[in-house]
C-alpha cells in the first residue's frame, strides 16, 4: 500500500522546551494510527503539527505526494474533532455540519442531501435541527465526527475523541468509529492517552513518551514484544526487574539465578514479565519457581489480581500476578497464603531501560 | 509558515485597528509629553516647566491633597462596598436585587451631581447644613462624600464579582471541620476575594485622583491635581504648564494600574470553571443587621440623587418652594441649552455605535486570530492603556495632537467625530476586557475546526463568535452609552460652540452660579440612562432569549 501520510525527522521547541524530537513515521492510505503516550508526551503537539494549527519548528510533513509542511491549516487536507467537540453552539445539528460544504456554492439540494447521508452514517437522523445543548456527549460526538467527515477530508485527525464521556459510551464508540473509519476507508490518526483505546482500535500504535517515539507497531506487537521499559509498563500492567547476565541465557535477580528464552548481551539489563504469565506451579521441578506469600487480592470481576512478596535468594520483592477468579476461590487461596510461582523463561522479556 | 487569505486579512484588521489606536492614543499622548518639555513658542527647554511646577508651593501642594482625598475616600468607599457586597452574596436578606439597583445609580449621573447635590443638602442654603456642625462642605469633606457616592458602584461590581466566586466546596469542607463563621470568614471568604478587593481599591483610587468634577464643584478653595489641569489649560491658557501638571497626575493612576494588573493576573490563577456556586444558608440575625446596613447605604444613595431631583423642581431655592419646570429651560441659560443636550445623546450613540464595533474586533483579534502574535501583543498593550490616562489628561493630550496647524486630521478639531474618538478611547480598557472575558469562554477550537473545513474566518465570527457574544456586546455598547452621558473630564476641552454636551453644561451653569438648572441638567442625563438600562434589562429579557434559544438545555 501506498504511504499516504509521511512525517519526517520533526523537531518543535517552545522557548527552551522541546515537545517533539525528531519524530518521524509514515501512515498508509485507509489506516487507523493512534498516537499514544501520557500528557505531556507531546502527541497532541504532534497531532497538532499534522494540523498546521502549530508550525513545527524543523522538520517535513508529506500528505498525499504533496510537501504541505508550511501550508496553513485552510490549505490542507483534513478533518479534525477535538476533545472538546468544539460545535457551534448556535447553529443546529444541520448547520454544524454543513457548515464546510457551503463555500464550494453547492446548491442547497446537494447539501441537504449530504447532510442526511452524514447522520445516517452516524445514526443521528432524528436529531438534525437539534441544538448541541439538547444532546448527551456521545450524540456531540457524533455530531462533530460528521461535521470533519462532511467536506471528505483526505485524512481524519482525531484529538482524545472519547476522553470526555463515560466509561460505556466510550466502549459502545469505540467500536462505532472504528466500523466507520473501516467503512470509509478515511486515513486516520488519532491522539490518545487511553492505552485500552489505542489497543482496540489502532492499525498501528506509535508510543510517544518525551516528545520522542518510543515504539511502534501492531497493537499485539506493542503488548508482547515492549522493547523498553517504558513500552512495557506503560501498556498493560507488567513486573520490571533489575537484572545481571550470569551467562547467555540465564540471569540473577535479587541474587536468585532464573532462566531465559532471549539472548542476554548486556550485564545490567531490566526484564519484565506480564502478569497474566505468571502461573502458581504444583510442581517443584519445573525452571523458575519461587516460594512468596499473598499480600494482597484485588477481585476484578472474572480475574483476581495477586500482589505476591516472593522470596528471592538475597532480597524480597512484590509481584503482580493475574489469576482466574475460580482458580484462587476454588483452592481457598487467601492472603499470607504460600504460594509457589513459576516465571517461565518464554515469558521473561528484556527491554531497554 | 505560508501565510493564507485568513492571515492576510487578519493583518489587514489587526493594521487598522492598530493605526487607528496609534491616532486615538499613542500620538496625542506623546504630543503632551513633548509639550511638557516646551516652552511657548514650542522650543526644547528640557525640564524647565518642571522646575517651575515644583518651585510652585501653591501647585504642588495639590499632589498631597489629590492623595489625601483619593485615599481617605478609597478607604471609605471599599470598606463600605465590601459590607454591601457581602450582604449581597453571603446572606439571605430580602430586597437584594432593588439593593443593588439603588447602588448602580452613581453610575447614571455625572460625578459632579453628587457635589451639587451636597452642596444643597449642606452648603450655606442647605437642608442639613447644622449637621457639620459648623464645617464647611467645600473642601476635602464634601469631596470625599461625593467621590463615594460616585465610586461606590465601581468599587461594589469588582468586590461583588470576587465574592461570588468564593468556592461552595470550600465552605461545604469549613463546615465538616466545624471551623467557626469568623475563621471561615479569614480562611475561606477573604483570601479568594483579596485580589477583588486590591483591584477595586486601585480602581477607586484612581477615579477619584482623576475626577476633576467634584473638586470643581465642591472643592472651593482645596486645589487637586486635577482642578489645576482644567484651571491651568481654561484659566490662564498655559498648556505647557496644564501639560506638566498631567504627566505628574499620570504617574499615580499608572501605578495603580501597573499594580492592579499585576494582581488581577493572580486572580485568574485561583478561578476554575469547577468551582461550584456558593448558597448562603439563613440567619436571622446576620440577615437582619446586613438588611439594616443596606438600607442605610441605599437611604444614601437616593438622599443624593432625590435632593437633586427636589432641586431641579423647585422653582427659586430657598424662597420659593413651589415645584415647576422652570429650571428645565435651558434655553434661557448659558451653558448650550437643550441642544446641549441633544448633542450628548447623538455623542452617546455614535460612541455605543463605532466604540463596540472597535472595541469587539480589536479584543477578537487579540484572542482568536492565530497570526501575527506580535501585532497582537501590541494592540493588547495599547487596549489596556486607556485606564491608565485620566480623561482630562487625554483631552488636552488630544488638543496638542489635533489642533497642530500641521496634523492632516486637523479638519476633526471641533467637531462631533473628535468628542466621539476621545470618549471611546477613554472608554476602551473596561469595554476591550468585557469583551476579552466574552471570547475567552468561547472554545479556541472554533477558529481552528472552521480553518479545517476551508472556511474563512469572518464567517465564523459572523455567524457563530457574535451571535454567541450578543449579551456581551450589547453591555459593552450599554457601558459606551451611559458612560458618554456622564463623562466631562474627557470631552471638556474638545466641545466647541457647535457641540456642546449635557456633561459639560451642568459643569458651566454650576461655575455661572445657575445651580438648579446644573441639577436638572444633570437629572435629564439620569432620566436618559435610567431608561436605557431599563430598555437594556427588558431587550436581554425578551428579545435575546428568543434568538438564544440554543442556551437553554431542554430537550424537547
Amino acid at each position: 500500500m501506498e504511504q499516504y501520510l509521511s512525517v519526517k525527522n520533526i523537531n518543535k521547541f517552545f522557548g527552551d522546551f522541546q515537545a517533539l524530537k525528531n519524530v518521524s513515521f509514515n501512515v498508509k492510505e485507509g489506516e487507523f494510527v493512534c498516537i499514544l503516550g501520557p500528557s505531556g508526551c507531546g502527541k497532541t503537539t504532534l497531532l497538532r503539527v499534522i494540523a498546521g494549527l502549530e508550525s513545527q519548528s524543523e522538520g517535513l510533513i508529506n500528505q498525499n505526494n504533496k510537501d504541505i509542511s508550511l501550508l496553513p491549516p485552510d490549505q490542507r487536507d483534513f478533518g479534525i474533532v477535538f476533545q472538546s467537540y468544539a460545535l457551534f453552539p448556535n447553529l443546529s445539528v444541520k448547520n454544524n455540519i454543513a457548515f464546510g460544504l457551503k463555500t464550494r456554492k453547492q446548491n442547497k439540494e446537494v447539501i441537504d442531501k449530504r447532510v442526511d447521508e452524514l447522520l445516517k452514517l452516524v445514526g443521528l437522523s432524528d436529531h438534525i435541527d437539534k441544538f448541541s445543548s439538547q444532546l448527551s456527549g456521545g450524540e456531540q460526538q457524533r455530531v462533530a465526527l460528521a461535521r470533519a467527515l462532511a467536506p471528505s477530508p483526505g485524512l481524519l485527525l482525531l484529538d482524545e475523541p472519547l476522553s470526555a464521556l463515560d466509561a460505556k459510551v466510550r466502549q459502545h464508540l469505540r467500536l462505532e468509529i472504528k466500523n466507520l473509519q473501516r467503512k470509509l476507508g478515511v486515513t486516520t490518526i488519532m491522539v490518545t492517552h487511553d492505552q485500552e483505546e489505542a489497543l482496540t482500535m489502532a492499525d498501528r500504535i506509535i508510543l510517544m513518551n518525551n516528545g520522542v517515539i518510543e515504539q511502534e507497531g501492531s497493537p499485539q506487537d506493542l503488548y508482547s514484544k515492549p522493547k523498553t521499559a517504558f513500552s512495557a509498563n506503560f501498556i498493560g500492567t507488567t513486573n520490571l526487574f533489575k537484572a545481571k547476565k550470569i551467562s547467555q541465557n540465564s540471569l540473577e535477580i535479587n541474587g536468585s539465578t532464573l532462566e531465559c528464552n532471549e539472548n542476554i548481551e548486556d550485564d545490567l539489563l531490566t526484564v519484565t514479565i506480564r502478569p497474566e504469565d505468571i502461573k502458581i506451579s504444583q510442581n517443584d521441578n519445573e525452571k523458575n519457581i519461587f516460594k512468596g506469600t499473598i499480600k494482597e487480592l484485588e477481585f476484578l470481576g472474572s480475574n483476581i489480581r495477586g500482589h505476591i512478596e516472593v522470596n528471592f535468594e538475597s532480597e524480597k520483592a512484590n509481584v503482580i500476578c493475574n489469576f482466574a477468579s475460580e482458580y484462587i476461590l476454588n483452592n481457598n487461596i487467601q492472603n499470607n497464603s504460600a504460594v509457589s510461582i513459576s516465571l517461565q523463561p518464554r515469558a521473561l522479556k528484556i527491554v531497554k531501560t | 509558515m505560508k501565510k493564507s487569505r485568513d492571515d492576510y486579512l487578519t493583518i489587514f484588521f489587526i493594521s487598522i485597528i492598530g493605526i487607528y489606536i496609534f491616532i486615538a492614543l499613542a500620538f496625542p499622548m506623546y504630543a503632551i509629553l513633548s509639550k511638557s518639555v516646551e516652552n511657548k513658542d514650542g522650543i526644547f527647554i528640557g525640564f524647565e516647566n518642571y522646575q517651575s511646577y515644583f518651585s510652585n508651593p501653591a501647585l504642588v501642594y495639590s499632589i498631597y491633597n489629590s492623595l489625601f482625598v483619593s485615599i481617605i475616600t478609597m478607604v471609605i468607599t471599599i470598606t463600605l462596598a465590601f459590607i454591601f457586597a457581602y450582604a449581597l452574596t453571603k446572606s439571605r436578606m430580602a430586597g437584594k436585587g432593588i439593593f443593588r439597583s439603588i447602588a448602580m445609580i452613581p453610575i447614571l449621573v455625572p460625578s459632579l451631581l453628587s457635589g451639587i447635590s451636597l452642596i444643597y443638602l449642606f452648603g450655606k442654603q442647605g437642608i442639613f447644613r447644622e449637621l457639620l456642625m459648623g464645617y464647611e462642605i467645600y473642601g476635602p469633606i464634601g469631596i470625599i462624600i461625593a467621590e463615594v457616592f460616585y465610586t461606590f458602584p465601581h468599587a461594589l461590581l469588582i468586590i461583588i464579582t470576587a465574592l461570588s466566586i468564593g468556592d461552595a466546596r470550600l465552605y461545604e469542607a469549613a463546615k465538616v471541620l466545624r471551623s467557626k463563621p469568623i475563621r471561615t470568614f479569614f480562611t475561606v471568604t477573604l483570601p479568594s476575594a483579596k485580589y477583588g478587593v486590591i483591584s477595586a481599591a486601585f480602581v477607586v483610587f484612581t477615579l477619584v485622583i482623576t475626577d476633576f468634577g467634584i473638586p470643581k464643584v465642591i472643592g472651593g478653595q482645596f486645589n487637586v491635581l486635577a482642578v489645576d489641569v482644567y484651571k491651568q489649560v481654561i484659566g490662564q491658557q498655559n498648556f505647557e504648564m496644564g501639560a506638566v501638571v498631567s504627566v505628574v497626575l499620570i504617574f499615580p493612576a499608572l501605578l495603580a494600574f501597573v499594580v492592579d494588573r499585576i494582581v488581577q493576573r493572580k486572580q485568574v490563577a485561583i478561578l476554575t470553571s469547577r468551582s461550584v456556586v456558593h448558597e448562603p444558608n439563613k440567619n436571622k440575625n446576620f440577615d437582619t443587621i446586613m438588611f439594616i446596613y443596606c438600607s442605610f447605604i441605599s437611604v444614601f444613595i437616593l438622599t443624593i440623587i432625590g435632593m437633586c431631583l427636589y432641586a431641579s423642581l423647585v422653582t427659586f431655592w430657598p424662597y420659593n418652594l413651589t415645584l415647576s419646570l422652570t429650571n428645565y429651560q435651558f434655553d434661557l441659560m448659558d451653558g448650550g441649552g437643550w441642544d446641549s443636550y441633544y448633542n450628548s445623546i447623538r455623542m452617546a450613540c455614535y460612541t455605543a455605535f463605532f466604540g463596540t464595533i472597535v472595541v469587539f474586533a480589536g479584543a477578537y483579534f487579540v484572542e482568536k486570530s492565530r497570526s501575527v502574535k506580535t501585532g497582537r501583543t501590541i494592540l493588547h498593550l495599547l487596549s489596556m492603556m486607556p485606564m491608565a490616562i485620566p480623561g482630562l489628561v487625554l483631552g488636552l493630550a488630544y488638543i496638542f495632537f489635533f489642533n497642530h496647524p500641521d496634523n492632516p486630521l486637523n479638519f476633526l478639531y471641533g467637531t462631533m467625530a473628535i468628542l466621539v474618538i476621545c470618549t471611546i478611547t477613554h472608554f476602551y480598557t473596561v469595554s476591550h476586557l468585557t469583551a476579552l472575558t466574552s471570547l475567552k469562554q468561547i472554545d479556541n477550537e472554533f477558529e481552528h475546526v472552521s480553518s479545517s473545513l476551508k472556511q474563512p474566518f469572518y464567517k465564523t465570527f459572523f455567524k457563530v463568535t457574535v451571535p454567541i457574544s450578543l449579551p456581551a456586546i450589547f453591555e459593552i455598547g450599554i457601558y459606551f452609552f451611559v458612560n458618554a452621558m456622564t463623562t466631562v473630564s474627557a470631552v471638556v476641552f474638545l466641545y466647541s460652540s457647535k457641540t456642546n454636551l449635557a456633561s459639560v453644561a451642568v459643569l458651566n451653569m454650576d461655575d455661572a452660579g445657575d445651580i438648579a438648572p446644573a441639577a436638572a441638567m444633570g437629572m435629564m442625563i439620569f432620566y436618559t440612562n435610567a431608561a436605557v438600562r431599563i430598555v437594556y434589562v427588558l431587550i436581554t429579557k425578551k428579545i435575546l432569549v428568543r434568538f438564544q434559544k440554543w442556551r437553554t438545555k431542554t430537550t424537547s
